[in-house]
This record gives structure tokens, C-alpha cells and sequence, in this order.
């Protein structure tokens, strides 16, 4: 259990299922899901840009959709599951990062990110948009990625990177779809 | 931009919720998908010494047609509830309500904000307000004195403010009737924005023609407003653009940082022309 | 190079090495740090623009619930920080910038007091406990009411609320050349008060190192070694007993490359309290509390013969600086500059400019990406277009007329360039669009009655600013030179140290592609190391897109220095000379006998553990140093920018069709990385041309705290960049390369001014101003509107 507040306000006991696995928090109610995930829990790839839900810094999956946690107290959190940056790749050794999922791949192959700050936010909304739409045209991603802010790339990187990784996990389905049928 | 303290309750049912209310007074405020609510709370420009969550309040979140042909959605149904709704639930004729979904904020609000909080809250452009004026809705309060159903045109009463008591939650609303032929539309800057002026039409369409229609506007006043004098062009069989330009004129719009009265009538007159059009093509 | 490599690492599109920590959660940002019994600061923050305080009461905030302290100007007693140019008094005032405000504030958001608590959640309430009260004075918040004879002073000492007064250039006879040019046009040209918003806000931790007797500050700047000196002289400490650690930094644009107040008083309140403090600044405080940039006006004309050539240029420049001088730069940057780089691409064979620097009561500035380039490059490009419209010329014509092509050419600005591409980058721009197809898309539309236009920018930009070119500023402080060490392991492995810091512009990647390049080795074998003042004796940070074109040098030069001391050992085991030796994948090998080599291991071996083997005259170790400058006056990166807009009349919204780059920036160490900054500068551009502005009502009141009011736009907003590059190598550095950090956000707003202009053009109006909102469009596509300011 974590206790890290020190606030003088009314504390509770909150249960938080992040990334799979189960937290106990005591928090007190005004504490935002991202100071929580952040400070809290230590998951510090999630950031924080602006704390009025417009930049997309801050955007986890909220029972598998994108939603801002800047715009939700942790405590609303409870028995959703959440997932942050850090569920996205293997977990990895202490010395480095696992092995990195397509849509982070996709990510560096397109120079989809320059400063980094605003990346986890991006691929939270990717990841949450696209599982709910596989089919999405670049069109509808690039509808999608106006969500959030970034100052470093103008965009353009960020959609490519996203429709590469729609692209080729639809070609990846058709050709396990093919072998399934073949068998 | 951190929010002031105040005590959190999780409301178990709705009488629960509007008890609680009740006794907190209004030292309380009621959070649902809470995307206006906490980034006004992260300002400290509200700061409710409590919070009486009903997102737990699984009944009021739904959707679908009722036998009497109108459409019912929960107060807690999520936008993107409604964007993603399959054809059966969302019923014929209420496709305009699916496609407004478009103009709410982006993907990440939708996912948590809701068709409650967005009228109880009344932002004068918002989306469902605009809606449930145009579509004459009606919005059902529950409060300790039980249940009342409030029509849209008086529901609204000025920025931010609505006829809801600080002991009520809003628990659904309904639209009576399809309206195979409206549309809304609207202007903003920068995509997901507030709108500076939002345009809704529902035109009553026979056989092809236009037998008269609803003109609503958003943007223009405190709250959304009906425009009467374009509604009596098209049921007089003047042309969309004629409607358009009543509706101009009809309005006093402010003028402010997002635009001025000028600007926004103009505004106005391309986008009742535009909400028309898309209503005919549907 | 001793030895030509097949698989050379410069000038491919390298996968960055930052991507794989930054692309899974493992960066680490300022806020990420948590160190033990750490504190949170916040500030109260001024009200009022202009005002004298007469009271501060902190009582009630210390008696607020988890509130540890909180201290005014008079608790901390800090010295202030004042930004110098060596330039008399007629040229410029210099003005003391307090840490905390004492007696006096001069825009809304000013720091006043800095409250530290256990949480960020209990600063702020500390913050609402604060009684400040002020005598108010009448705010300065315009150009025209700045500059008034009996204007209110923002700064006592600075008369008509001018801190700088330059005239460098006055060309003899100019005025005759007007008088008798057969063409001249004017312009008044405005750019608005933007905010360079990195969208990690500004934020340091603050920690006294006991064991050390040193004063650990992580702190996000472009500038570790100045923060370091600030600090020192504030905090009445030796620059030894301060080190600046940058960590992770979510971009910076320049607003990072000054030294912030806050970042100073979060150090004064760890030492006063011994224990580490944390402050990060939240969004409503970086909009209006931080630093702006690029408010400018321009009132300018320019004379041209029948043909199109360019006669003479005049022009004044009036930069509204805000509240402060910001340090080291001063509120000379933006004057200085424009004067001195105007004439930009052309042949200008007369020039003359007055350039100024004034302070209102509004928050201070920050050199914004691109500086005074994006303003005076709309200011001239206007120029050249009206000129085209006056003499029936094509404006693309009119500009290849014009622009240099002899190189090396000294303008009238006494400016030497080095060799660019601006006639091939202008043609091939304009041949682009040509076989886009826009030109005829253009012509039907506008017979539809659709309003499309096609616009350009031509220009350059010094990036390879050294301490010569920074000299002629006359600052006190004086940049230029930067710093590399190179060292190897026992392992083979190599370290390479910059006084540079990387922020987004991908340097772990490029600067390793340099070492990698320069010692044979592959790129995992490298690691950069940069932002920490401990680890390297001094640099000048990374703006004004030094880095690679001087940073990149010094490590390309300290990594041939290294890799002659692994040949020098070599040789000595072979007993032959150096020269007969070379590098090749990570060994020495002969080059009489290439199947010979001693691995760098091998090499590395001797030089640390058994350097007994060594001939007397090398050192044991691996390691080497090198200082890179540039002492003629910079090289000059170019780019030509098209872009087609089309503006709606229903709404006066302006949609970008399409746009295209072709850029020149000498060598690309990574091709990828340069589109990276070409896309993201552009998009900045885009942004101050069409969305952004922060405007002060007669109170001094910023209109946007929010993002709401600050219209940062999307991907919605921001068209697909095409990009052609062109390769003219620098002669004057290390790389061949020039610098690309800031050429899209440079000629972006003209290029876009100049399309919607075009788009207007039957209408007869002119815009000259950004930016461009849709009811300014609007307004021009009806001129019957009455004028209404809302």
C-alpha cells in the first residue's frame, strides 16, 4: 500500500487496476487519476500538459478507450482498468526496454516523435482507437490524432506512423486469415 | 491548477444520490463524466465542497427506442456511446443525434463525457442542448420530490444555469419523435473547440417537399435559442438561403473574443444554409 | 578521415536512439524526479500589470495546512538578474530583473512570493492564503502609448519605454535613391505575441549536495552552463558549488534558453530550507506568466528600378519586449537582428534601419524559434510582392531578379555568406508547384469564383552563429565557441561529451553518427552525454540552431583527435608512423598490410592498464578534447517556401492545400531527422501565421490562461509538408552541415501571408498582419462590412 499524500484532507483507501495489476492507494478524493498514476504509483510515462484535458499528454485507456487522466480523480478510477505507456511494451530487463509493440515501432520508423513529452499520450489514443476501429482510413486517424498537442512534429509523422501500424496488422489478419482457411 | 479539497461520495442508486443532495445542499455538485466539471475544478474556478459521483449508477446509462417511437437515452450514456450505437438501438430517423456526436471535443472527452452531464452543465453551445431544443426533448429530473419531466424550450435558463433544483439529477432524455431530415452543423477555429455559432435545422419533409421545419442556434445567446421568424420562411416555402438570412437578422449576437455580431451573423447565414442542405440530402 | 568507409553513418536516416526509453514511459522529465523529503513550490503571482506593492502577508499562508514556508524578495535577498549589451546609454538601458518582485510589478503573473509545501495540491492552497496589495499605476500595453513623450515608464531609467536604439545601417544617399526609384512600395507589417509553448512547461528540482558542498539544480533550459552562472551570482555561490543537470526536456524553442526566476528562487528555497524543492509550472502559468516572443512591428519600403531590382531598403523596427531584458540575450535580440539580417536573400545595394526595443507591461519575451527572422522575412516578402503587383512582374520572377548568386557575397550589412542555394531552391519550388498542378487549379477555381492563392518565401537564416558574429551584437555575454570531450573505455566503448543539449532535435542520435563516422565504430558503441555542468567545463547550450553546425563539430573534431591517439599507439606497436596506419571498423589496422589491425580493446588495453607499453611521448588514457567556433561571420542555411491556400468564404476560415519546402541546410547528418525540424518548424509558422496570439486588453490582462483562448492547432489545422532538399556543404564547420533548427517556423508566416494575400487579390485588399484569424478573412472578402472590433 501506498501512502504518499501528506494531505490534510479526508484520505480513503482506493483500489486502482493498472496495467493488470492491482494497487491500493490511499489518496485523498481531489487527486487527479495522472498525480496518482504518476506520484503515486511511480508511472511516470504518462505526462502532464496542461491539466484541462485539450492536450492529450496525459490520455490512458480507461476500460480499454482513451480518455484524460487529468479529468478524472483517481478515485473515479476505481474498478476500471487502466492502462498507461508502460503496459505497451514487454516488460524487459532492469538495464532496458522490452521488445517494442508495432504501434511503437511504427513510431520511430516514421520519426513520429522529436522531444518525446507528448508521445505517450499519442499512443494511448492510437492504441485505444485502434482496437476499437481496425479499419480506420488515414483519414479517420488523422480525425483522431487532432485530440491531442504536439509542438515538435507538426503531425504529419504521428498520422503516417499510425496508419503504417493499422496497415500492416490488417495485412498481418488477412494473411493469418488465409492460412486459417488454407488449413 | 491543482482543485481545492472537498469530500468525495460514490452514490449507490438515484434516490441515494438526490437524498444526499438534498442534505449537502449546495455545498454539493454531482461529477458524471466530470470533463467540464474537473477542468474547471483544476482552475479552481468551481470548488464544490463535495462530489456526489453517479458514474456507479449503471441504470442510467442505456439507450434505445421505446414503443411509443421516441428515443430514450440514459443521463449517463457517453458520447461515444452514442457515435458507436448500432443502427437498431439508435432507431430510424434519429441519425442526426449519431452524427452530432462528431462536433463534441475529441475521442478522449467523448469516452467520458455524457448526454446528463452535458445539459445539466449548459454550455450555451453545447451539442445536446442544441439538440434537445431543435428535437423538442424532454429531460427527466429526479429529485426527493420524485420524478418531473421538463420539455427542452424550458429547460434552459441563462449560462450555465438550468431549471434542474440542487437536490435533482437529471436521469434521462427522450426525443419523441425521428427526424429523418435535420442536421447540426457548426464553426470553431480549431477542430473540437467550442463552437462560435452552431447551427441545427429539422425540416418536416413530405414527398420531397419542405412543409416547414425547427431552426435552432447556438452561440448567439446564453443559452440555445429557437428562430421562429426563419421556421415561419420555411413553412412558407422560402428558400434555404431566404431562411438563412431571417435567421441573421433575426438574432442579437454578442460580440467577444470568439467573434463579433457581425461575424457571427454571418456565420449564421452559412450555416443554417449549409444544416439545411445536409438535412435535404439525408 | 584517414580512410573512406562504405557504410558511412552520416547522411542516413539513422533510427533515433532516444525513441525506445521515450516510446515506453522510461524518459525521465523533471517532474519525474522524486527525491526523498522532497518540497513543492508555487508562486504568487502579480494581478495587476503595473503597480507598486505596498503590502505582502504571508501570515495566512503559513498557517495553511502543509504549507512549510513561503518567502517574498526581502526573505531571500537575492541578487537580480541584468542582461548587458556594451553598447552607451543612447543604445541601451540595461534594467534589473529581480528574482521575486521587491517594490514594484510589471505584468499579471509576476512572481511576488514562492510558497513551498509537502504537496503541489497544498502550495496552491497556500497561494489563495496570500494578501498582496498594490498601488496601481497606469499600464503601458501599446506600441503607439510605449512610445508617447508623457508615456507612464515601465522601468524609471528608460525613457519613452525604450531599452535599445539602434541605427547600424544608414547607406549614404539613400534618401536620393527613393526620391528618383521609378518603383516604391511600403508596408506595415505586424506579428502577434505568441508563446513558443513547449508542451512540457518549465519546471526544476533543488537539492543541496552536503557531501559535495554543491547545489544540485534539474532544471529544463537550453542553457545549463548560464543558468549555472545565474544561479552562482544570485545565490552568492561559486560557480563550482552550483550543478545544472538537464534532464529529459519536452522541447524548449527558445523560451528555455533564458534564464527563468522561478528555476533561481526553487534553488534559493532548497537552501534555505535543506531540503530538496520541486517546482513545475502548470499551463495557466506558462501561458501568460512565462516567456512570449515575436511581437513586431515593421513600417518599411523598399525602392526598386523599372526592371525589378531592388534599389535600397528602409526600414524601422519597433519589438515590444515586455517587462524585462532577458538574460543573456537582452531585449537586443530581437533589433539587433532584424537589423543586421534583414536584407536576407537579396541584393540590397542600399540600406538603412532604426530598430527598437521597447517594455510594456506585459510578460517579457524570449527569442521564439526563428527570433526576428519570421517577422522581418514577412516584412521583406511583403515587399517583394507588392513590388511585383506595382510592376506587373511575377512575383517568383521578380525574387529570382533579386537574390544573391555569387558567393561568397558581402551585403550591405557588412555580412559575408557563405555558399547557399537560393536561385536552385526558388526554381525548383516554383517548378513544384507548377507540376502539382496548382497554377491551373488556381486559374479554375478563381473563374468558379473559389478563392485559391499560391504564396513564397525566400530567405536564410545564420545558424552558424560563433562568438565573432554573436560579438558584433556587443552583448556582455558572449556566445559562440562549444565544447566536446571524446573518451574511450577499456571496453572499446566510447563517451562523448557535449556542452550542447538536445531537446527533441534527436543528438544522442546525430552526434553519434558523427563519433561513429569519425572512429569507425557502430553506433551502439557511442553514447552522448550532455546537460550537466559537472560533466563538461563549459558550452553554450543549443539554440539558434547551433548544435550540430558547431557542437557537432567540436565532437566531430575531439572523436579525430581520439582516433589519432589509438593510431599513435598502434604505430608505436608496429613501430612505424602513424601516417602509415588508419582506422577501420573498430581497429587500427596497417595500411601496408590492411590484414594487420589491432582492435580498440586491444588498443584501449594498453592506454589504461598496462601503460608501461606506452612510448613516452603519449599519455596514458583515451581521451580528447576540442573547442569548435566559427570566426567569420556564421553560415547561412536557406530554404524557399510554396505554399497554396484557399480561403472559405462561408466562414473565412484559410485551408492550406498544400505546402512545399525546398531547403538547404549543407550536409543532412540524418535526413530524417532534418524533415523532423523542417515539418515541426513549419508547423510553428503556421501556428503565429493563422492561430496563435496573445493580446492585452488597456489593463494589461493577458487574453489567454487557457487552451481554450491560446489556439495551439491540431492535426487537423496543420497541413502535409512535401520537402525537396538541396546540399550546398558548409565550408566553415567540422560536418559540412549549416544548422536546420528553425527554418520551417522562418518562413512559414510569410509564405502563408503572401498565398492568402494572392487569394485576395481581387478583392483589393491586402492583409499585413498575423495573425490571419477567419474573421479578418472574412472581413477582407466583404469589404462592405463595417470595420468591428470585437
Amino acid at each position: 500500500m501506498n501512502d504518499t499524500t501528506g494531505l490534510g484532507d479526508d484520505v480513503q483507501l482506493i483500489t486502482l487496476d493498472v496495467n493488470g495489476t492491482s494497487h491500493e492507494v490511499i489518496t485523498a478524493p481531489r487527486r487527479t487519476l495522472v498525480d496518482v498514476l504518476r506520484h503515486d504509483l511511480g508511472l511516470t510515462g504518462t505526462h502532464v500538459g496542461c491539466e484541462h484535458g485539450i492536450c492529450g499528454a496525459c490520455t490512458v485507456l480507461v476500460d480499454g478507450l482513451p480518455a484524460r487522466a487529468c479529468l478524472m480523480f483517481a478515485a473515479q478510477a476505481e474498478g476500471a482498468r487502466i492502462a498507461t505507456v508502460e503496459s505497451l511494451a514487454d516488460s524487459g530487463t532492469g538495464t532496458g526496454t522490452g521488445e517494442l509493440s508495432d504501434l511503437q515501432r511504427a513510431f520511430t520508423a516514421h520519426h513520429g516523435l522529436q522531444c518525446g513529452f507528448c508521445t505517450p499520450g499519442f499512443l494511448m489514443l492510437a492504441q485505444g482507437f485502434l482496437a476499437e476501429r481496425p479499419e480506420a482510413t488515414k483519414e479517420d486517424i488523422r480525425e483522431v490524432v487532432a485530440a491531442n498537442l504536439c509542438r515538435c512534429t507538426g503531425y504529419q509523422t504521428i498520422v503516417e506512423a499510425i496508419d503504417a501500424c493499422a496497415t500492416a496488422r490488417r495485412s498481418q489478419r488477412a494473411a493469418g486469415a488465409e492460412e486459417d482457411s488454407c488449413n | 491548477m491543482k482543485p481545492a479539497p472537498f469530500r468525495y461520495h460514490r452514490a449507490r442508486d438515484v434516490e441515494g444520490a438526490t437524498a444526499l443532495l438534498a442534505e449537502l445542499s449546495d455545498e454539493a455538485k454531482v461529477i458524471a463524466g466530470g470533463q467540464s466539471l474537473v477542468a474547471m475544478m483544476n482552475f479552481r474556478l468551481a470548488r464544490p465542497g463535495h462530489l456526489v459521483d453517479i458514474t456507479g449508477l449503471r441504470e442510467l446509462d442505456h439507450l434505445g427506442v421505446g414503443a411509443d417511437g421516441g428515443l430514450r437515452i440514459g443521463a449517463l450514456t457517453t458520447h461515444h456511446t452514442v457515435e458507436t450505437a448500432p443502427a437498431d438501438r439508435l432507431g430510424a430517423g434519429f441519425g442526426v443525434i449519431r452524427d452530432a456526436m462528431r462536433w463534441i471535443g475529441h475521442l478522449p472527452i467523448r469516452t467520458r463525457g455524457t448526454v446528463g452531464g452535458s445539459l445539466a452543465h449548459a454550455d450555451a453551445t453545447a451539442e445536446w442542448c442544441l439538440l434537445a431544443l431543435l428535437l423538442d426533448a424532454e429531460l427527466v429530473a429526479h429529485g426527493p420530490r420524485g420524478r418531473r419531466h421538463i420539455p427542452a424550450g424550458e429547460f434552459f435558463f441563462g449560462y450555465y444555469t438550468t431549471a434542474l433544483d440542487p437536490d435533482e439529477i437529471l436521469v434521462e432524455i427522450v426525443f419523441p419523435r425521428p427526424a429523418p431530415h435535420a442536421a447540426l452543423t457548426e464553426f470553431a477555429e480549431r477542430r473540437g473547440d467550442f463552437a462560435i455559432v452552431s447551427a441545427a435545422v429539422d425540416l418536416a419533409v413530405d414527398g420531397g417537399d419542405i412543409h416547414g421545419g425547427r431552426v435552432a442556434l447556438g452561440g448567439v445567446d446564453a443559452m440555445p435559442v429557437r428562430v421562429p421568424a426563419a421556421e415561419a420562411v420555411l413553412a412558407d416555402g422560402g428558400s434555404f438561403r431566404d431562411c438563412a438570412e431571417v435567421a441573421a437578422s433575426a438574432v442579437d449576437p454578442p460580440s467577444d473574443g470568439g467573434g463579433s455580431a457581425d461575424y457571427r451573423k454571418h456565420l449564421i447565414r452559412n450555416l443554417i444554409e449549409r444544416a439545411c442542405e445536409e438535412a435535404m440530402s439525408r | 578521415m584517414t580512410s573512406a568507409k562504405d557504410d558511412q553513418l552520416v547522411g542516413r536516416s539513422v533510427a533515433r536512439r532516444e525513441d525506445p526509453r521515450l516510446l515506453s514511459g522510461r524518459g525521465r522529465f523533471v517532474d519525474d524526479i522524486e527525491l526523498p523529503g522532497m518540497l513543492h513550490a508555487q508562486f504568487v503571482r502579480s494581478t495587476v500589470a503595473h503597480g507598486t506593492i505596498t503590502e505582502i502577508d504571508l501570515t495566512r499562508v503559513r498557517q495553511v495546512p502543509g504549507v512549510v514556508a513561503a518567502f517574498t524578495a526581502a526573505d531571500l535577498e537575492l541578487g537580480d538578474i541584468t542582461a548587458q549589451l556594451g553598447r552607451p546609454l543612447s543604445e541601451f538601458v540595461p534594467t534589473a530583473m529581480p528574482v521575486l518582485a521587491r517594490d514594484r510589478v510589471r505584468y499579471v503573473g509576476e512572481p511576488v512570493a514562492v510558497v513551498i509545501a509537502r504537496d503541489p495540491y497544498l502550495a496552491e492552497d497556500g497561494l489563495e492564503a496570500a494578501k498582496v496589495t498594490y498601488a496601481p499605476l497606469p499600464p503601458v500595453t501599446r506600441e503607439e502609448q510605449a512610445l508617447a513623450p508623457d508615456a507612464p515608464r515601465v522601468h524609471a531609467e528608460a525613457a519613452r519605454n525604450t531599452l535599445v536604439d539602434v541605427s547600424l545601417f544608414a547607406t549614404e544617399g539613400i534618401d536620393e535613391i527613393f526620391d528618383q526609384a521609378p518603383c516604391v512600395v511600403n508596408i506595415d507589417v505586424r506579428t502577434g505575441r505568441q508563446n513558443a509553448l513547449p508542451l512540457e512547461t518549465r519546471g526544476a528540482v533543488a537539492q543541496w549536495d552536503a557531501r559535495e558542498d554543491q547545489l544540485v539544480l534539474h532544471t529544463c533550459t537550453q542553457t545549463p552552463h548560464q543558468v549555472r552562472t545565474v544561479a552562482a551570482r544570485c545565490l552568492r555561490l561559486d560557480e563550482r558549488a552550483v550543478r545544472v543537470i538537464v534532464p529529459d526536456m519536452g522541447g524548449g524553442f527558445g523560451l528555455k534558453c533564458v534564464v527563468g526566476r522561478e528555476e533561481i528562487a526553487t534553488a534559493a528555497a532548497a537552501l534555505r530550507l535543506g531540503r530538496p524543492v520541486k517546482w513545475i509550472e502548470d499551463r495557466k502559468d506558462a501561458l501568460s506568466a512565462s516567456f512570449l516572443a515575436r511581437e513586431q512591428h515593421y513600417t518599411a519600403r523598399a525602392a526598386f528600378d523599372a526592371d525589378g531590382r531592388i534599389l535600397g531598403l528602409d526600414a524601422d523596427v519597433v519589438c515590444d519586449m515586455g517587462a524585462y531584458s532577458c538574460y543573456p540575450f537582452t531585449a537586443g535580440i530581437e533589433p539587433l537582428m532584424a537589423s543586421a539580417e534583414m536584407p536576407g536573400v537579396y541584393k540590397v545595394p542600399a540600406y538603412r534601419v532604426r530598430g527598437r526595443a521597447i517594455t510594456t507591461n506585459k510578460a517579457p519575451t524570449a527569442p521564439y524559434r526563428g527570433v526576428s527572422r519570421p517577422s522581418y522575412v514577412m516584412a521583406v516578402e511583403r515587399l517583394m510582392e507588392r513590388a511585383a503587383r506595382e510592376l506587373r512582374l511575377d512575383p517568383v520572377e521578380l525574387r529570382r531578379r533579386n537574390v544573391i548568386t555569387d558567393f561568397p557575397y558581402t551585403g550591405v550589412n557588412n555580412i559575408t555568406y557563405d555558399p547557399g542555394s537560393y536561385l536552385e531552391s526558388l526554381n525548383l519550388c516554383e517548378r513544384a508547384l507548377r507540376e502539382a498542378g496548382w497554377y491551373e487549379r488556381q486559374a479554375s477555381a478563381r473563374a468558379e469564383g473559389r478563392h485559391i492563392g499560391i504564396g513564397y518565401s525566400c530567405f536564410s537564416e545564420r545558424t552558424g552563429y560563433g562568438s565573432a558574429a554573436f560579438a558584433q551584437r556587443k552583448m556582455e555575454v558572449v556566445p559562440g565557441f562549444d565544447l566536446a570531450e571524446v573518451r574511450m573505455d577499456t571496453s572499446g566503448a566510447v563517451t562523448a561529451t557535449t556542452g550542447t543539449i538536445s531537446h527533441g532535435q534527436s543528438h544522442e542520435t546525430t552526434m553519434a553518427q558523427i563519433v561513429a563516422d569519425a572512429l569507425h565504430l557502430d553506433i551502439p558503441k557511442v553514447k552522448l552525454h550532455q546537460g550537466d555542468t559537472d560533466r563538461i567545463t563549459y558550452g553554450w547550450g543549443t539554440f539558434a540552431s547551433r548544435s550540430i553546425a558547431i557542437g557537432g563539430s567540436a565532437v566531430r573534431l575531439a572523436a579525430g583527435k581520439l582516433g589519432e591517439k589509438l593510431r599513435a599507439i598502434a604505430a608505436a606497436e608496429w613501430d612505424i608512423p602513424p601516417e602509415d596506419t588508419e582506422l577501420d571498423r573498430g581497429r587500427v589496422r596497417r595500411r601496408d598490410d590492411p590484414d594487420v589491425a589491432l582492435s580498440y580493446e586491444y588498443l584501449a588495453d594498453i592506454a589504461y592498464l598496462k601503460s608501461h607499453l606506452l612510448p613516452k611521448d603519449i599519455d596514458p588514457g583515451l581521451t580528447a578534447t576540442a573547442v569548435f567556433d566559427v570566426h567569420n561571420d556564421g553560415t547561412f542555411s536557406n530554404a524557399t517556401h510554396g505554399v497554396v491556400v484557399e480561403l472559405h468564404e462561408g466562414t473565412g476560415q484559410v485551408e492550406i492545400l498544400a505546402y512545399f519546402c525546398v531547403e538547404d541546410c549543407g550536409v543532412a547528418v540524418n535526413p530524417q531527422v532534418v524533415e523532423g525540424q523542417c515539418r515541426g518548424g513549419i508547423a510553428q509558422g503556421v501556428s503565429g501565421a493563422l492561430f496563435e496570439q496573445i493580446t492585452y486588453d488597456d489593463q494589461g490582462e493577458p487574453s489567454a490562461t487557457s487552451f481554450m483562448d491560446y489556439k495551439v492547432p491540431t492535426a487537423h489545422e496543420i497541413p502535409e509538408v512535401v520537402i525537396h532538399h538541396l546540399e550546398t556543404p558548409c565550408a566553415f564547420t567540422a560536418t559540412g552541415a549549416k544548422g536546420a533548427g528553425e527554418g520551417g517556423t522562418i518562413g512559414a508566416p510569410a509564405a502563408v501571408l503572401n498565398a492568402v494575400n494572392d487569394a485576395l487579390r481581387p478583392t483589393g485588399v491586402e492583409l499585413d498582419a498575423t495573425p490571419i484569424t477567419p474573421e479578418t478573412v472574412h472581413r477582407a472578402l466583404t469589404p462592405s462590412t463595417p470595420e468591428q472590433t470585437p
